[in-house]
């Protein structure tokens, strides 16, 4: 095929290469080889993404046609900046992530399950891929499916008895989320016998009055924002990021809500509408108060947290809230804002669970009492951890402080003074939180005997994944023009609806 | 359940033509109901069925776990790889017309091969679990 003939099918091949990596994982079945396939799968995954991503910023969004049927009877995937921007983002941690994934899982995973997790982590990013690039309601659920399922599996693979029950709890709640949007899917396809987004965009207008269309997007609003631990339907994500391997809870927390959180955006936005949404249902009503309760007590739990990870899946939950909070605000500076801190907040999260991935492999524990002394012990660990820190609380020049500019613009611009103000006052509170571990790290001297002989600076393998995220978080710190601005046509394009 | 004699006779009975239905319902999928998950799940009944009553060893001496293992990733192989066909003879993903000279002859390829990839997966995989739970030890 050449070159143009392999562009046109860039969205299937997004999804399709790390679909055929899966079955080839469980057939290969040596754990060296399996890790080479899955990272050479994400890598070429990332590229397509790139592909993706500069196709629809010079041609505009395009459509493609699955087996060559067309919509609305057929599936098509439908590609335009946001979803190109979120599908980047999602590669992009995973093939950061799985390079560092072989020492980590070899310490944290038996050696005969190793495959299986490589093959659930290619599944998962199949999953994730295909809700993002999907154009078809129906199919966002199957792959809703494909990536949940995986996802729990990857979870239960932690060491301790806590994985497989955090695993448990994440299907519970997780099997509720989808079936509740299934549930809305059904609803809406009853009343427009449509299942293609932006058909049911066309057809959902003229019988928005109905109480079935009410219906129909309560369940699907419910449903994915339990997938994307809206507060206070977060109870899940702890846990979850809480157990799994070092290396999955660095993949999940740059890629799983977020996906859920573009799904939310889309079906609001795009399917329904804005004026629907916010008019009609009042959605803001709900939506801004939950994100800035998350925001504010995601952050406070997380400063009490002992546990560094589960500390920072708390503040993951207060960063969900950060970016719905821009949607909430329903103009094009908020928009801007929340969809630019998915990207700004993969980076630096996933810096610092990664961090905390090559502590867990040459300490073991990664709690609060563990950090002291380490600042000597592991100084480029340290060092990656404080910087990526930074970036979460939202210093100048790095990435998360483009976002919480935009997100203080877009509240100062309809004079909610005080959303800004809570929104600064829980940096102050991200602040508290990675301090704590900085001081532990830095000045608090090493209990004797506490640290591990083997407590020395991580292996390249895993310093140069992190590295390269702290590098780009000061890199789209400084210059914001990629990642702002391929989200400012995102919003743009979310706000005048289909194009 | 050596002594269960009406349980043995009745499996050995039923046992073969499950396997054939399973089989019959996989290859008239394209005509009438039925399809590659319907069948998978018909023919892993029948082999869960032997196991249930000759015993789990038996069943692994005619599906071995390593196979059963390969199967299950064959099946999602070959469903994927039929589309990736299609990609390199120039149409769209999963545009199963453009695998043959005649567009229909093509479309009747392309769901057969997609539902036996199904059908094997769903089968292989059912057993999979079957074997999943008998080895976990109370």
């Amino acid at each position: 095929m050449s070159a143009t003939a392999v562009m046109a099918h860039l969205p299937a091949l997004a999804v399709v290469v790390p679909l055929m990596t899966a079955p080839l994982t469980v057939l290969v079945n040596r754990p060296a080889l399996v890790w080479r396939l899955a990272t050479l799968s994400c890598l070429l995954t990332f590229a397509v993404a790139v592909g993706l991503l500069a196709r629809v910023l010079e041609l505009g969004p395009f459509v493609y046609e699955i087996g060559g049927w067309a919509a609305p009877w057929g599936i098509e995937y439908r590609i335009d900046a946001f979803n190109a921007y979120v599908v980047l983002v999602v590669t992009g941690v995973s093939a950061v992530a799985m390079p560092f994934a072989r020492r980590s899982v070899e310490r944290e995973v038996e050696r005969d399950r190793a495959y299986l997790l490589y093959c659930a982590w290619m599944l998962a990013l199949t999953g994730l891929v295909g809700i993002a690039v999907t154009g078809d309601l129906f199919n966002v659920f199957v792959f809703l499916e494909i990536s949940s399922l995986a996802t729990y599996v990857l979870v239960s693979m932690g060491r301790g008895r806590a994985a497989p029950l955090a695993a448990l709890r994440y299907l519970v709640v997780g099997t509720v989320g989808a079936t509740f949007f299934l549930i809305g899917v059904g609803l809406l396809y009853e009343m427009t016998g449509s299942l293609n987004m932006a058909d049911l965009a066309a057809r959902i207008p003229p019988i928005a009055d109905s109480r079935v269309v009410h219906a129909g997007f309560v369940f699907i609003v419910l449903g994915l924002a339990l997938k994307a631990a809206l507060f206070p339907l977060h109870a899940w994500l702890p846990g979850a990021y809480g157990a799994a391997p070092s290396a999955v809870t660095a993949f999940l927390a740059g890629t799983a809500t977020k996906v859920a959180i573009y799904a939310l955006l889309r079906v609001v936005f795009t399917v329904f509408g804005a004026r629907f949404a916010f008019g009609t249902m009042a959605f803001d009503v709900l939506l801004v108060p939950l994100a800035l309760a998350g925001i504010l007590v995601a952050s406070a739990v997380a400063v009490f947290q002992q546990d560094l990870k589960r500390m920072l899946a708390y503040s993951s939950v207060a960063q969900i809230g950060y970016m719905l909070l821009g949607a909430g605000l329903v103009s094009e500076a908020g928009l801007t804002g929340g969809i630019v801190h998915m990207f700004n907040h993969a980076l630096a999260k996933t810096a610092l669970f990664l961090a905390l991935g090559c502590i867990a492999y040459r300490v073991g524990t990664v709690t609060v009492a563990s950090m002291a002394g380490l600042g000597r012990r592991m100084p480029w660990t340290m060092a990656a951890f404080v910087l990526g820190g930074l970036s979460l609380v939202g210093v100048p020049l790095t990435a998360g402080f483009v976002s919480k500019w935009y997100l203080v613009q877009a509240a100062l611009e309809r004079d909610l003074w005080w959303v800004a103000a809570i929104v600064l006052f829980a940096s102050v509170l991200a602040l508290i939180y990675t301090g704590r571990v900085a001081e532990a790290a830095y000045f608090r001297p090493a209990v004797p005997g506490g640290l591990p002989d083997r407590a020395r600076e991580a292996p390249l393998s895993m310093l140069v994944p992190v590295w390269l995220l702290v590098g780009l978080n000061f890199y789209f710190g400084i210059d914001a023009a990629l990642s702002a601005g391929v989200a400012g046509e995102a919003a743009r394009g979310l706000l005048g609806g289909v194009s | 359940m050596e002594h269960h004699l009406v349980l043995r006779v009745a499996a050995k009975l039923l046992i073969p033509p499950i396997l054939l239905f399973a089989l019959y319902v996989q290859f008239h999928g394209d005509f009438g109901p039925g399809g590659g998950f319907q069948a998978g799940v018909i023919f892993g009944a029948g082999c869960i069925l032997y196991g249930v009553v000759f015993g789990v060893d038996n069943l692994q001496r005619v599906v071995p776990a390593g196979v059963v293992r390969v199967l299950s990733a064959a099946g999602v192989l070959l469903y994927a790889g039929v589309g990736v066909w299609s990609l390199l003879s120039g149409g769209n993903y999963l545009d199963y017309g453009v695998l043959a000279a005649d567009r229909v002859h093509g479309q009747h390829l392309g769901i057969m091969l997609v539902e036996l990839g199904v059908g094997t997966t769903v089968s292989a995989v059912m057993i999979g679990l079957f074997y999943g739970f008998t080895s976990l030890r109370p």
